[in-house]
């Protein structure tokens, strides 16, 4: 017992207190509290080690190749050869290339055209889907499975859907008397069949919705109904409110990735059957930072590209967060 | 954390940081083994037996011709351990592999490729591997060779040799009452009547396309047609020449007056090259520039009843003229056998060899109860002798034609010069093929196009 008395950092004396003085329940308390101490000691030792793999990852497979690209993007490394400091040159040249303002443009009108319309599509079927009793399991699956397909696969389907001259979209809309557009090769065109095809994988922000919507108290839409609210003023005065912290999750991941749209805008335009037609009306930021990068091996341009459109997501980001904020419901405290 | 935990994590991070931060920047020249480009004319280092593993990139050859080739290799060189890597070429795949100091021996792409790579010191100079393993480039078409030419030192060993006849839907022609005479690049006004004669709409849906002439893919066999050169001698682009701009604009025109680029594209893309109901054979398309290799596809087709004929491509003076294509064999810098490497592309490239292939194709052929369509290979002397021994009158005469048409053109075709910036100048005349067909100016998109070339010709030149 004697050596669970011994170090002079004891609980009472880190409190100005001699042991002596201390009553039995205090001394008990001391070594409660050493024990405690090497506990929380092993604790922190295991907490790092659960954390250690993940930790590890990050800084090889994220932090590094981050601080490798940001270094890269002061150079003219191009895979092979002796690679030079450049020093701000590359992101001089992304102000000077006009491909980077029209992929950027590009991007943005893809962007604001998928978020929105994403938005309310997925809103739409978790709505409808939160009513379906049954069959309910169904098609939870049924609207998440196209989330499981290769974005690849489900590009190169829709190239033939949405064939303008013989494909099954323009088919059906010819049934109805629409003469439709040529959906892939129609400049005016190419941006908002991109938005369409990228619709089908909209399944995890639909189980987001549904689980926001079914967490909604019933209460309030009793209340609600009491008070002599229709569906309409319900959904706009209950359902989204309450759910607007999820809907404001999702329109930022979906900002996020819509601005870093890659394969199925490659697929769908620069694929080896495709790229030597690509309008530049189709060419999205990330596919000309693939071809810097992979094909003209400008990989120090390229990096530079890539930090470029870090800092376009994270002013958006920022002010999606500052603007969203205010729309946002949190049950009880404000965030 | 205590201090201490602090600062060693700092470290870690710091170290870690500068280890993955640094990984894959400059240039790997330990790549393991010779390298083989010291310039020496001996040819030492690549003479004699090779053995050991031998890495392949590129290279699928799953066919009765490359097989029966790499049964040839494995016979003359059974200490060489294979290893193919069985995808298409992929630069992204081949300069991390580089990158990462672990390449592979041997490459297989596209000849156009060569110059970008020689320049940037992807790919060895042969001269040693040419005077080591005594290969003849003598034997070799002197297009092709000079396709992997790179400032007066070889690159790369020659394979295929593809080059583009107009291919015909005989039947549709004969329906129309229009001669296949008349599917000429000489008089451009005559053919653009007679596209306009062939083609047929049914409200904004195409019904069959008179003459394709495939833009953007062909844009330099119409600035051949027209006599302008779009990569001079020394590599630079010359993209904007007046000639490739009429050329441009003619070509264009020939969307134009058939239902216009974007209906005219979807169309094409609706299209199965490869199957039954190829083009040709449904009669969606009269006529087209296309390339030696089609005709081993639409052979497939005459149960289907493909009626096929053949013309040759001609400059506006009347004299046949093709672009040239095809892959080539090359050693990577940093390849750890380059002697085994070089033996194959002797052994793959040679006269005996593409005689074995020729049997195994005429094998097949006698198996398929079908008929030899020819094999075009850079190795002229091969082709003599395949041609001499294996070729026969077709049955089907129209395939006979175009047979015979793909041969006459063999030795008119020229390849675009090789230049260090050949993957720009490339992107960049497509790019603005591809604006010209959305309706810029032909010449404005071309300007833009040699502008963004020049510049990558200019950096490329710099080193």
């Amino acid at each position: 017992m004697g050596e669970l008395l011994a170090p002079r950092e004891s609980l009472g004396e880190a409190h100005g207190r001699s042991r002596a003085s201390l009553p039995l329940p205090g001394r008990l308390a001391a070594r409660g509290g050493r024990r405690g101490q090497s506990n929380q000691a092993r604790e922190t030792r295991a907490a790092w080690m659960f954390i250690a793999p993940w930790v590890v990852g990050f800084l090889v497979f994220t932090a590094g190749p981050m601080l490798a690209s940001l270094v890269l993007s002061f150079t003219d490394y191009s895979l092979v050869g002796q690679t030079r400091g450049v020093g701000a040159d590359n992101y001089r040249q992304l102000l000077e290339d006009p491909r980077v303002a029209q992929s950027l443009l590009n991007t943005f009108v893809y962007a604001a055209l998928f978020v929105p319309v994403g938005t309310c599509v997925a809103l739409g079927l978790a709505m409808l889907l939160a009513r379906v009793g049954r069959a309910s399991g169904f098609f939870r699956t049924a609207f998440y499975l196209p989330e499981m397909t290769p974005a690849v696969a489900a590009a190169a389907l829709f190239l033939l859907l949405l064939n303008g001259q013989t494909g099954l979209v323009n088919t059906v809309l010819g049934w109805f008397g629409i003469d439709g557009p040529n959906w892939t090769t129609d400049p005016n065109w190419l941006k908002p069949s991109l938005a369409m095809v990228s619709l089908w994988s909209m399944g995890g922000t639909i189980v987001i919705y549904l689980a926001a919507i079914k967490n909604v108290p019933r209460q309030l839409y009793e209340a609600a109904q009491l008070d002599g609210a229709g569906p309409v003023r319900r959904f706009f005065h209950v359902t989204l409110p309450m759910i607007s912290g999820a809907v404001f999750f999702t329109v930022i991941t979906n900002t996020i990735a819509a601005l870093q749209m890659f394969d199925q805008a490659y697929t769908m335009f620069y694929g080896p059957q495709q790229k030597a037609t690509a309008s530049d009306e189709s060419l999205v930021f990330m596919v000309y930072l693939f071809q810097n990068a992979f094909q003209y091996f400008k990989m120090g341009y390229a990096s530079a590209m890539a930090w470029l459109l870090f800092v376009i997501i994270l002013l958006i980001t920022l002010v999606q967060l500052r603007v969203g904020n205010r729309f946002v419901h949190y049950e009880g405290d404000q965030r | 954390m205590s201090r201490r935990s602090t600062t060693t994590a700092a470290l870690a991070l710091a170290g870690v940081l500068t280890l993955t931060a640094c990984a894959g920047v400059g240039s790997k020249d330990s790549g393991g083994g010779d390298d083989g480009s010291s310039g020496g004319s001996s040819g030492g280092a690549m003479s004699g037996m090779p053995s050991g593993r031998l890495s392949i990139m590129g290279f699928g050859g799953e066919d009765e011709v490359g097989q029966s080739r790499i049964a040839a290799f494995k016979a003359a060189y059974p200490k060489v351990e294979v290893a193919q890597n069985k995808g298409e070429f992929d630069a992204q795949q081949f300069l991390t592999a580089l990158s990462s100091g672990n390449p592979p021996d041997l490459v297989y792409m596209d000849r156009q490729l060569i110059g970008t790579y020689a320049a940037k010191g992807v790919v060895q100079p042969l001269t040693d591997c040419v005077k080591g393993q005594s290969i003849d480039m003598g034997q070799y078409r002197p297009a092709a060779v000079q396709s992997v030419t790179f400032k007066d030192t070889v690159y790369g060993i020659p394979e295929f040799y593809i080059v583009a006849v107009n291919l015909v839907d005989a039947k549709s022609l004969k329906a129309a009452g229009i001669d296949p005479a008349q599917i000429q690049t000489k008089d451009w006004n005559a053919l653009e009547q007679t596209a306009k004669k062939l083609y047929e709409q049914s409200g904004s849906k195409i019904k069959r396309v008179g003459y394709d002439p495939k833009l953007p893919d062909s844009f330099p066999l119409w600035a051949q047609i027209n006599g302008a050169t779009l990569v001079k001698d020394d590599g630079s682009p010359n993209l904007n020449d007046p000639k490739a701009v009429e050329a441009l604009d003619y070509a264009v025109k020939l969307v134009k007056d058939q239902g216009g680029w974007t209906n005219f594209k979807a169309f094409r893309d609706s299209f199965d090259i490869f199957g039954d109901t190829n083009p040709l054979t449904k009669g969606t398309i009269t006529a087209f520039p296309m390339e030696n290799w089609y005709v081993n596809v639409l052979r497939d087709s005459i149960p289907a009843g493909l009626q096929l004929a053949a013309t040759p491509v001609t400059n506006r003076e009347g004299a046949q003229v093709s672009t040239l294509g095809g892959s080539t064999w090359a050693i990577p810098k940093g390849a750890k056998n380059p002697k085994a490497a070089c033996a194959w592309m002797k052994t793959m490239t040679s006269t005996d060899t593409w005689m074995k292939a020729a049997e195994a194709r005429m094998a097949k052929v006698k198996q398929d109860k079908s008929f030899f369509t020819g094999l075009f290979t850079a190795n002229k002397a091969a082709d003599d002798q395949i041609r001499d021994k294996y070729l026969t009158t077709a049955p089907n005469p129209g395939f006979d034609q175009a047979i015979k048409t793909f041969y006459g053109t063999l030795d008119k075709a020229t390849a675009l010069n090789p230049s260090p910036a050949g993957a720009e100048i490339d992107a960049a005349w497509k790019s603005a093929v591809a604006r010209a067909l959305g309706g810029q100016p032909a010449q404005q998109a071309l300007d833009r196009a040699q502008e963004e070339a020049k510049t990558a010709f200019d950096k490329a030149n710099r080193g």
